[in-house]
């Protein structure tokens, strides 16, 4: 059954250089195999995650322990990896599925899916990696293909904004080569599960304190968090919009968050000093993101501002765990504000993945993105106007949607926690994102001013089936998404994923047999 | 070019080529392997085109080979690695299964020489893709 | 100690690069010169005192090596470095052909 772990990685990249050679003589080829073998790979991982299996640890290449020291490369697959890779691929899918009709419009259309299934295979290589000289390779893999991603359609405003993503970008991921030099200067070895343990009986503190601030410059440039982002309003609002709900909504989650809980939680020792740092930037991420994001006129670089405040949640809702971990505190509090980061980080995915997706209909309908220009589409587009009525509900924190339940427990482990002031500014910025998203609704669409565009000549209709279907799909899951909270579903889905960071010292014991 | 350029290179290239395979096959031997030598092979073939120069739509059928070429060997190269996962009594990803001979002479090693001359093709037709395509991009908007 | 310390002044010529030059090809030229000084860093860390080139020989004769971890770590560090160099040129090129000029200060239609 071990087998099945490097599935993930052979699939994507199979499919991408054989969408390379058949898309050169004919170019719809791409467009329905791409949806189709991302289906499969989210069926596939939906099954793992029903079925009681527990950690699978991979050798790739089959090499045993040698006298206790690891040789192998690893892959594991725990609670949290599964997590993420039901999320990356099943986002992925729904994107896919929605640039059928969106892309039809651009040159060589082969090439984006083949960059897209390796963007999509760098993403899973990376949430499955053991060894930390893989993780960078595979991170880089994502990111150079999201670089070509985001400049694909080549226009003024898309070079520029690629240009900047890929500087800042490159000066990151060699700011994370040098770390992991300096890691294995220390300790001799590149397996995750090994260097914790070193660390653990022979460290120096003041070494780990210089790696560990390096390693969060640079990881926390990828998941843009303050001050390191200033390279997403321009990436993801001038990229296509599969690609801007692909890169706001799974990209800077699982090459930003995901390897910065694994290598704090798993790999170095919880200290509360990075614990705080953590938590600062967290709350600072999400008061900034939100302050910026009121003011802007145009659609998607609003969602790209609320992209960064949203994230700011997530990384309060870890950092209050770490907070208490490292006070030696009650378990039940870290659990919980774990949990309801971790959970936030799913619905954040849904609903602004939903959010970019309304925005490309907009523009594929009418051509402008600016909101001062726009008004009145609620009787010619129903289907997007009810599913972005949906996802702004979902954003702003009303239930029964998901976005209530997730920013509910992340408030409620603040207060037990004893941090009332990142409870109150919790709550402040989900007020000030209830007022932006009034504002976006109110100005896109419900605004009576259906006669201006038969005056401008602009024939607005709603967009063909596929895009449809995404959107609808994920709207749905809004909703059904907030079952999480019913905790026989939240043991399963959940629970493997917070107790992978909770018990930190589980995963070297799981991986190395000893 | 001149035409001490044109005659110094009618007569390097296939050296240099031949060197470029050397590299590759006794990638398990000698320093180099697969990339060193793909990169050797690539800059034998840059250095015709520069050299002759070419009509623009040789490039492009060039361009369409090479990008073919390159998809070709890692799909390759993935098939190799995965046919260990088929190979019965243990399936696993990327195990060396084929006979491993003496230390030192060719055949020897298992599936690392393959390995080496599957990346290879692969980063020679990848360094021929990229010059060409930038080469059309110029030609074809001045 | 010093070496390691010439590695990082290198790094910084190369930052020095990005931040503040106007041009776009010597933007690109600077990350060319961090990357260049990582590497030679990653390959510093494995020398051993008295080792030679890691390469088993026929007779199977012990010496000291060097450490070979490194070497692979670089090897597949400069491939990154080929993709990242060639895909910034390739950007730059058809910015050049929109904009006409290289200098990044008239290159600012995206603010706020």
């Amino acid at each position: 059954m071990n087998w099945w772990v490097p599935i993930f990685v052979i699939v994507p990249l199979g499919g991408a250089f054989l969408t390379a050679i058949i898309g050169s003589f004919s170019q719809a080829f791409g467009r329905y195999f791409t949806s189709f073998l991302l289906a499969l790979v989210t069926a596939f991982a939906l099954y793992i995650m029903f079925t009681p299996i527990g950690t699978m640890v991979y050798r790739v290449g089959g090499h045993e322990l040698f006298d206790t020291i690891p040789i192998a490369i690893y892959m594991v697959m725990d609670g949290l990896s599964l997590y993420l890779l039901v999320i990356i691929n099943l986002i992925g899918f729904l994107s896919a599925f929605y640039s059928i009709s969106y892309i039809k419009s651009f040159t060589s259309e082969n090439y984006y899916y083949t960059l897209f299934f390796l963007m999509v295979a760098g993403m899973n290589g990376v949430v499955l990696s053991g060894d930390i000289f893989n993780l960078y390779v595979f991170l880089e893999l994502a990111a150079i293909a999201s670089y070509a991603l985001v400049a694909f359609g080549i226009d003024k405003e898309e070079l520029e904004a690629s240009f900047k993503y890929q500087v800042l970008g490159g000066i990151s991921s060699l700011l994370i080569l040098l770390s992991i030099g300096l890691l294995y200067w220390s300790t001799s070895t590149l397996n995750i599960a090994d260097i914790s343990g070193i660390i653990r009986q022979n460290g120096s503190p003041e070494f780990i304190k210089f790696v560990s601030v390096i390693l969060l410059t640079g990881f926390g440039l990828k998941a843009a968090m303050i001050p390191f982002h200033a390279w997403l309003p321009d990436a993801h609002s001038s990229a296509p919009s599969p690609i801007s709900s692909m890169l706001s909504g799974v990209l800077i989650k699982a090459i930003g968050a995901y390897v910065i809980l694994r290598l704090f939680f798993n790999m170095f020792a919880i200290t509360y000093d990075i614990s705080l740092v953590i938590t600062i930037i967290g709350t600072l991420s999400m008061v900034v993101g939100v302050l910026l994001a009121i003011g802007q006129w145009d659609i998607k670089r609003l969602l790209a501002y609320h992209s960064i405040s949203q994230m700011g949640y997530v990384v309060l809702g870890v950092g209050i765990g770490m907070l208490v971990i490292a006070q030696n505190g009650p378990r039940t509090v870290a659990a919980f504000a774990i949990g309801g980061g971790l959970y936030h980080l799913f619905n954040h995915a849904v609903f602004k993945g939903l959010l970019f997706l309304n925005a490309g209909a907009v523009e594929h309908s009418t051509g402008i993105r600016d909101m001062k220009r726009l008004g009145g589409l609620a009787s010619k587009m129903p289907v997007t106007t009810s599913t972005s009525l949906s996802a702004s509900m979902s954003i702003s924190g009303i239930p029964p949607f998901n976005g209530f339940f997730s920013k509910l427990i992340i408030i409620m482990a603040a207060i037990q926690a004893h941090y009332f002031v990142l409870a109150i500014l919790a709550v402040f910025v989900s007020i000030i994102t209830l007022a932006s998203f009034l504002k976006v609704q109110r100005f896109t669409f419900f605004n009576k001013e259906e006669e201006k565009w038969n005056l401008k000549g602009i024939y607005v209709k709603e967009v063909p089936f596929s895009m449809c279907f995404s959107m609808i799909f994920l709207a749905v899951l809004c909703l059904v998404l907030s079952v999480l909270v019913v905790p026989s579903v939240r043991d399963i889905v959940l629970t493997p994923a917070v107790n992978a960071l909770l018990d930190s010292t589980v995963y070297s014991t799981t991986v190395l047999g000893y | 070019m001149t035409i001490i350029v044109q005659k110094v290179t009618q007569m390097m290239c296939g050296i240099i080529f031949l060197y470029g395979i050397y590299i590759i096959v006794h990638g398990h031997l000698t320093p180099g392997g697969g990339f060193a030598g793909g990169t050797i092979i690539a800059g034998s073939f840059i250095l015709l085109v520069i050299a002759f120069g070419s009509e623009f739509l040789t490039l492009k059928k060039e361009e369409t080979g090479s990008s073919l070429l390159e998809s070709g060997a890692i799909l390759v190269f993935l098939a190799i690695a995965a046919a260990g996962l088929l190979i019965g009594g243990v399936g696993i990803f990327f195990v060396n299964f084929l006979p491993k001979g003496t230390v030192g002479s060719l055949i020897s090693a298992g599936i690392i020489p393959l390995f080496n001359i599957a990346i290879g093709i692969e980063v020679a037709a990848a360094l021929l893709t990229i010059f060409l395509a930038l080469l059309i991009y110029k030609e074809e908007s001045t | 100690m010093t070496i390691y310390l010439l590695c990082i002044a290198l790094f910084l010529v190369g930052l020095y690069g990005v931040v503040a030059k106007r041009n776009l090809i010597k933007m690109v030229i600077g990350i060319a010169i961090m990357e260049y000084s990582i590497n030679l860093f990653l390959i510093l860390i494995g020398y051993v005192k008295g080792g030679t080139a890691p390469i088993l020989s026929a007779d199977g004769a012990q010496r000291i090596f060097v450490d070979p971890l490194p070497q692979a770590m670089v090897l597949t560090a400069i491939v990154i470095g080929l993709a990242t160099t060639a895909l910034l040129l390739a950007i730059a090129i058809r910015l050049y052909k929109k904009y006409n000029t290289f200098d990044i200060r008239e290159i600012k239609k995206l603010k706020g």
